[in-house]
């Protein structure tokens, strides 16, 4: 791996100005998202193992640090849009473990009526615009959401998440050139856990010696490359993105180093073929995010033990209640499948009540 | 006298109504600003409205048209403009997935108000590449609208509703029909100050008693001429119904004009498979079967790529003669 770009030489990332801001009960508060992401995922994959829940499952374990730490730095008129790993994004906005946990379950009370599964959470209500299910799709609405600010004289940003594997596709590209063509104030944050689901990135990237964001020469931006374990490191790189996305409506890209202790979805049979046993092992031991900021913490005085302790089993028994409420809830009825479809059908307006919009039977 | 104007002008009268209309609504496409347009629709609206509303897009189909589709979950309006509709197939993931299927997946909770416009025909000897009639292909698609003008007065009138519909409308016009003239009364003249056509309501554009010639976009055209040489050489009395909409379709008026003269033929510049015609005329037997007084007739584009030599690609679009020709083996 290259050397970081910017931050080279700032390894006390603890006194940049954006963390010193931080309160101690803040700093609780990002242990406890992260925690509550884990404990929420644990839990989904013990009732998809069950078959209580049905498709895909990318779990985000190992990687919450990342949709954490960046996301506590928005404010109002900043937004967020990432692909099909999304649910430590939607907790991290705020949205409801129950309503999460509900949308797995394919039941009525979900996010998204049980509509979209795993990969399609949406709170548009918390600047949350989903939830993307194909690699690298987002990346455009990403720079749409931007345009959207900009256009409206709105001082925001959007943060627009992808995998390393996302990187490849065109639609990535076409949206780093116009992004920086037309000053779009979007922040592309690569989440490189170096896997796109069994292809590594050595076998998937060509890239500059900078890493992946560096790809963000060839179009006029600026980019970082910074290390994933800490909320910290997080904290201080995607703030100096932010603030060029509010103050100079210029786009970044950040690339972010991480891991996912799980394979690519839980129907991933190779997991732990195309990487060894070792390296799973090396990360979970050594580049546990949440480990980490507890370790923090806790030397910092902020936490103790028992205070982990609890914040941990209140976690785990939010994600129970969450199931149980997934588990009780109905089935959505048979006569949702025609709603959400048009907006003016759904709203019973003149265009939508004009001519035959459906044509099953 | 009522006014006369081109299909072209048409347009760009209703593109630059909405402008004023709606500050939310923004027209992004390759040359549609400085350039004035490939085809000049969008002439005169970037001097007229400036680089906020007027946006020359680089060559990046899948790029801007997605980036339009998140700029409306926003409540922006974008007027997206491909040069050719055969482009769209660069954008495709954005047309069918997100723009598509955000709402449903979301479970109602975002939408998308975009208008996606251009021209979608042949017969201009560009070669398949730049030839494609893709409107069976995104109409087959819950969530979109598919719209297909055929004179200036429609072109207008359905771009505007276009631009105020809540949910994302593609918009297919025909480089052929640009110059094409017709009345389109100014505003001063209109009860309501402006003048909107309904997305979802066929036209009947010839009244007739023996045949119904049901078609879309520049069919329609075609449909016209063979009803003329119907009338004056076989004394064969067709109805033309122009469709307007693909989707949402205007069953009821399919069904009416069928119930009046028991025969159809569906027109269109499509491919056969799958084409509007397969889904209407599948309508027809489901519905009035009983009604029919001879199997219903598809006439299309012909099966295979679009020829490039001139006079041979003209031979694989619809014909007046061929319509006749077809018309005649159920009259």
């Amino acid at each position: 791996m290259a050397s970081k770009s910017s931050n080279k030489g700032i390894t006390d990332y603890a006194s940049d100005p954006i963390n010193r801001s931080l309160s101690n009960e803040e700093k609780i508060g990002l242990l406890r998202t992260m925690v509550r992401i884990r404990r929420f995922e644990q839990t989904s994959l013990k009732h998809y193992q069950g078959d209580k829940i049905g498709g895909f499952l990318h779990l985000y374990i190992g990687q919450e640090s990342v949709a954490v730490g960046s996301i506590s730095l928005l404010g109002e008129n900043d937004h967020v849009i990432t692909a099909y790993r999304d649910h430590g994004h939607a907790l991290s906005v705020g949205m409801g473990m129950n309503e999460c946990m509900a949308e797995l379950f394919g039941k009525a009370t979900g996010c998204s009526k049980g509509k979209g599964g795993s990969m399609h959470y949406f709170a548009p209500d918390k600047n949350y615009w989903g939830g993307h299910g194909i690699v690298g799709g987002q990346t455009p609405l990403g720079a749409g959401l931007a345009f959207a600010l900009k256009y409206k004289g709105l001082e925001g940003c959007c943060l627009c998440y992808l995998g390393d594997g996302a990187v490849n596709q065109g639609a990535f590209h076409e949206s780093l050139n116009l992004a920086s063509l037309w000053d779009l104030p979007v922040i592309y944050i690569i989440e490189n856990n170096g896997y796109s689901m069994g292809t590594s990135q050595a076998r998937s990237s060509a890239h500059p010696d900078g890493g992946l964001a560096a790809r963000a020469e060839a179009y006029n931006m600026e980019w970082d490359k910074i290390e994933g374990v800490s909320i910290y490191e997080i904290r201080a790189g995607v703030q100096k993105a932010v603030e060029r996305a509010h103050k100079k409506s210029r786009p970044s890209i950040i690339e972010i180093l991480t891991y996912r202790h799980q394979g690519h979805s839980v129907a991933d049979a190779n997991a732990e073929k195309y990487r060894t046993k070792e390296e799973i092992q090396r990360y979970k031991e050594e580049h546990d995010p949440i480990e980490f900021w507890k370790k923090t913490l806790l030397a910092e005085k902020v936490i103790t033990e028992d205070d982990y302790k609890k914040i941990n089993s209140e976690a785990g028994a939010e994600a129970n209640e969450a199931a149980d409420f997934a588990l009780k809830s109905p089935y959505p009825d048979e006569s949702a499948i025609f709603d959400d479809i048009y907006w003016e059908v759904d709203n019973n307006t003149e265009a939508g009540r004009t001519g035959r919009h459906f044509f099953h039977k | 006298m009522p006014r006369v104007i081109s299909y072209r002008d048409a347009l760009r009268e209703g593109l630059d109504e909405e402008l004023a209309y709606d500050d939310n609504v923004v027209i992004i496409g390759e040359e549609v600003a400085e350039y004035n347009g490939a085809y000049k629709v969008t002439e005169g609206l970037w001097k007229k409205w400036g680089d906020k509303r007027l946006i020359d897009a680089p060559i990046s189909e899948a790029g801007f048209i997605g980036m339009g589709i998140g700029a409306s979950m926003l409540g922006i309006r974008p007027v997206m403009e491909l040069m050719f509709y055969s482009f769209a197939y660069v954008a495709f993931d954005q047309m069918m997935n997100n723009a598509a299927t955000c709402r449903y997946m979301s479970g109602g909770l975002t939408n998308c108000p975009i208008v996606i416009r251009g021209p979608a025909n042949g017969g201009t000897n560009v070669g398949a590449t730049h030839s494609h009639t893709p409107e069976n292909i995104f109409a087959n698609m819950p969530g979109l609208k598919v719209v297909s003008p055929s004179d200036p007065y429609d072109v207008k009138g359905l771009i505007k509703s276009a631009i105020r519909d809540n949910d994302p409308v593609y918009f297919m016009e025909s480089t052929v029909l640009y110059g094409m003239t017709g009345e389109v009364p100014s505003n001063d003249e209109l009860e309501d100050g402006e003048l909107i056509v309904p997305i979802g309501k066929a036209k009947v554009k010839r009244e007739g008693t023996d045949i119904s010639l049901i078609a879309h976009g520049r069919a329609v055209v075609t449909s016209l001429a063979a009803a003329e040489i119907l009338a004056e050489k076989y004394d064969i009395s067709a109805e033309v119904l122009d469709l307007r909409s693909i989707r949402p379709i205007d069953e009821q008026a399919i069904m009416e004009t069928v119930r009046k003269t028991h025969r159809a033929i569906y027109i269109e510049e499509n491919k056969p498979f799958c084409g509007v015609g397969a889904q209407v005329s599948s309508m027809i037997m489901e519905q009035a079967f009983d009604d029919l007084d001879a199997p219903v007739l598809r006439i299309t584009s012909a099966d295979a790529p679009a020829f490039y030599s001139p006079p041979i690609e003209k031979l694989q679009l619809p014909t007046p003669e061929e319509i006749v020709e077809r018309a005649l083996t159920i009259c």
